[in-house]
Order: C-alpha cells, then structure tokens, then sequence
C-alpha cells in the first residue's frame, strides 16, 4: 500500500553546501528508485541542537515528504542507518489529520517564499 | 473593645474562585499536534524540560497522550532538550 510520509534529518554541520545538495538528492533520489514519489522537500538550514550529538551542536536540518510503498520502508530507514553524514532521523507516517496540518503547513510555507521573492 | 464585635470589610474580600481548566485543543479544534513546532510545544514542559501533567495544564487524555508524543518526537530530532535547566 502506498503511504505519505515525513521524514526529518539532521546531517552533521561539517559537510559544505554541496556535499549537502549531494546528501539530499541522494536519498530523494533513493524514494524514487523505490518506487516512490518525493512530495516536497524542506529545507531549515542550520540549527543548534539542544543537545549535542556525536559532540556537534549544530546541524543542517532537511524535511522530506513522499509517498512510498509500506514494504520499502525498511530499505529506505536502512540507508538513514547505514550513512555516517546523518546525525539523527525521523520518520513519521501521515495519516488523515497529519496530513492535513501537512499540507496546510507547506501552503503557508509557499505563501511566504513567495512574498520573500 | 472590638474583641467579640463583627468584623466588617468595606469592600467584599476578593475569594478565590477557581476558573475552570479547559483543554484548548478541543476548544480550538486542534486535530494534530505538530512535533516539528518546538515553541508551541515548550508550553508543555516545565523549566527542567519535563512534561508537564495534565491536572495543570488542562488537557484532556485524548489530547495530552498526543502532546506526549510529540514532545518525546521534538526530543529525538534534538528540537527540544530531553534534560534542561532554566528553559524559561
């Protein structure tokens, strides 16, 4: 069955601007070689911790939205273990009222980009 | 004198009434308790950054068990400290 998801991780603070794109793409990228399709991407930039991890106190903080088949979510978390870059994840399933407050969320988000530009 | 005489108050003396706690996701109509908001959910933690229980905030079951859980989500994402001091 194919479900949305959210998930939030932090990679650690001392990689560069593009080794972060990289780092994005890659697991975008992996969603869709799984079947998946990647909904929207948020980016949060660099925040402090509240609590150090691995002895780092900040870290670039990503939120991915996508839709994926139930079955695949073992290999996707697995690549989140396997990558020293992430510092933490969360992967979250959306149901009715989460994905409500999702979409509104992003709607208000857009809105703001776009009296920014 | 004025030993066994009533004593007697110009104005009335202000008695505590107690106001009733409500729950105000089910007054708003909040349905989701978002995890990725940290300053909202600091409202429900004390300064050691401790949930805080329902008897004081109001909440009801329904309604604090999702609080809960967000906050113990904030907490793994390192949005919100598992232990603190002087939070606010």
């Amino acid at each position: 069955m194919l479900n949305r998801y959210e998930t939030v991780f932090i990679l650690t603070p001392v990689l560069s601007e593009d080794q972060v794109k990289e780092a994005v793409k890659k697991y975008s990228d992996l969603i869709e070689k799984l079947g998946g399709r990647v909904e929207s991407h948020e980016n949060w930039g660099i925040k402090k911790l509240a609590y150090n991890i691995r002895k780092k106190a900040s870290g670039f903080y990503h939120l991915l939205d996508f839709e994926l088949e139930g079955s695949a979510m073992q290999d996707y978390e697995v690549a989140y273990k396997r990558d020293e870059r992430i510092l933490r994840f969360l992967t979250v399933k959306l149901e009715k009222h989460s994905l409500a407050y999702a979409e509104k969320r992003r709607s208000i988000r857009t809105k703001k980009e776009e009296a920014k530009a | 004198m004025a030993t066994n005489s009533e004593i007697r108050y110009l104005t009335p003396i202000a008695v505590d009434t107690k106001k009733k706690k409500y729950c105000r996701f089910k007054k708003s109509g909040i349905k989701y308790i978002d995890y990725k908001d940290a300053d909202f959910l600091m409202k429900f933690v004390n300064e050691q950054g401790k949930i805080l229980p329902r008897r004081l905030t109001g909440t009801s079951l329904k309604y604090q068990k999702k609080v809960a859980q967000a906050i113990k989500r904030a907490r793994h994402i390192a949005l919100m400290p598992y232990v603190g001091d002087l939070l606010k």
